[in-house]
């Protein structure tokens, strides 16, 4: 039997969170997280709360705090996240929870927004599309696959402490997407709204962001790479 | 409200960028203080070499890389922890109460140093 401990908390009827355990029985096989959750759900408890929707690694609505560790449950398997037949399972650090696993994502999504996230090119467009080379395109390569899970910025200190002006490796991850775009012209407007000690710099090369993203992808090269980018425009 | 009007230039590459270089001159002159007293000082060496201009640029550089340094450093830590998110509206009070104590006593450092250099 696996032990399961999940945070339940229900701010209409609770006064504080707690940690409720379930022991589940896996029939010894290497389940991904979200089935042992889906288990609870229909076999011990079903108020138990979170948002899934994919359970393929591809929606990133079930980022999860498992063992310690953030990641999406759907493509965590068993033996990745259990030890000593253990598992403890809490919502993505740092963000106000709405109900057990679920977290409010609005300031999140409030950075996201902040860095503009979509082309800008005032010339008048072509006919069928804007074009790229082979290369240029190969720039966008480990940026456009993020799936905004947020298990990057709720895993980063900075990121805790200033959720508000930090805009959080997520969301500096799409800023570089869109600066490295050959098709886009606003680089210096990003670029000027970039600069400030808090949007960027407030960045300390952690790398708990690299840590544990589940699409393999590294915000800390792409801030690096706008650190550069504000300095060539500063030099 | 945490702003950035405390920082110590108001814009996020700068300080970075002075905080990097502040602790390049620092090394430097420590480097520098640490082979003097390695190679053995007594009074009159010691006051012959800080007596040349050269070495009291070198000083008075130092001490304001120095303060940068501390200033931009502990800034962060400051707007890191010690806010009204962190700590509730008290933080509101911690903070600048703090960052006045870290100002004042490295304006003392800096006038001391200075003090002592033409002293
Ligand atoms: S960078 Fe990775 S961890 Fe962060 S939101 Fe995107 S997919 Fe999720
Ligand atoms: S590298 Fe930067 S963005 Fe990533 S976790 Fe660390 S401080 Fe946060
Ligand atoms: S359910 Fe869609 S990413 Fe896990």
């Amino acid at each position: 039997m696996l032990q399961v401990s999940v945070y339940r908390f229900n701010p209409e009827t609770d006064s504080a969170p707690q940690m409720q355990d379930y022991n589940v029985d896996t029939g010894g096989k290497d389940l991904m997280v979200l089935d042992v959750l889906e288990m609870i759900k229909a076999d011990y408890d079903a108020s138990v709360t979170y948002r899934r929707s994919c359970r393929e690694g591809v929606c990133g609505s079930d980022g999860l705090n498992m063992n310690g560790k953030n990641g999406l449950a759907c493509i965590t398997p068993l033996s990745q996240a259990v030890k000593n037949n253990k598992l403890v399972i809490r919502p993505l650090p740092g963000l106000p929870v709405v109900r057990d696993l679920v977290v409010d994502m609005s300031l999140f999504y409030a950075q996201y927004e902040k860095i503009e996230p979509y082309l800008q090119n005032n010339t008048p467009a072509p006919a069928i599309e804007r074009l790229q080379t082979p290369e240029d395109r190969a720039k966008l390569d480990g940026l456009y696959e993020c799936i905004l899970c947020a298990c990057c910025s709720t895993s980063c200190p900075s990121f805790w402490w200033n959720p508000d002006r930090f805009v959080g490796p997520a969301g500096l991850l799409q800023a570089y997407r869109f600066l490295a775009d050959s098709r886009d012209q606003a680089t210096d407007e990003r670029l000027a709204k970039l600069d400030d000690p808090f949007s960027v710099f407030r960045c300390h090369g952690i790398q708990n962001c690299v840590n544990v993203c589940p699409k393999g992808l590294n915000p800390t090269r792409a801030i690096g790479h706008i650190r550069t980018m504000l300095l060539n425009r500063a030099a | 409200m945490v702003t950035q009007v405390t920082s110590f230039s108001r814009n996020g590459l700068s300080d970075w960028l002075i905080q990097r270089v502040s602790s390049l001159i620092m090394l430097a002159y420590f480097l520098f203080i640490g082979f003097q007293i390695a190679n053995g000082i007594d009074y009159t060496s010691w006051r012959a070499l800080h007596d040349t201009t050269a070495m009291k640029v070198f000083t008075l550089l130092a001490i304001g890389a120095y303060v940068s340094h501390a200033w931009i450093g502990l800034w962060t830590v400051f707007t890191d922890y010690l806010t009204e998110y962190m700590l509730g509206s008290i933080g509101n009070v911690v903070r600048p109460v703090l960052q006045i104590a870290v100002v004042l006593t490295l304006v003392v450092y800096a006038i001391w140093v200075i003090q002592v250099i033409w002293g």
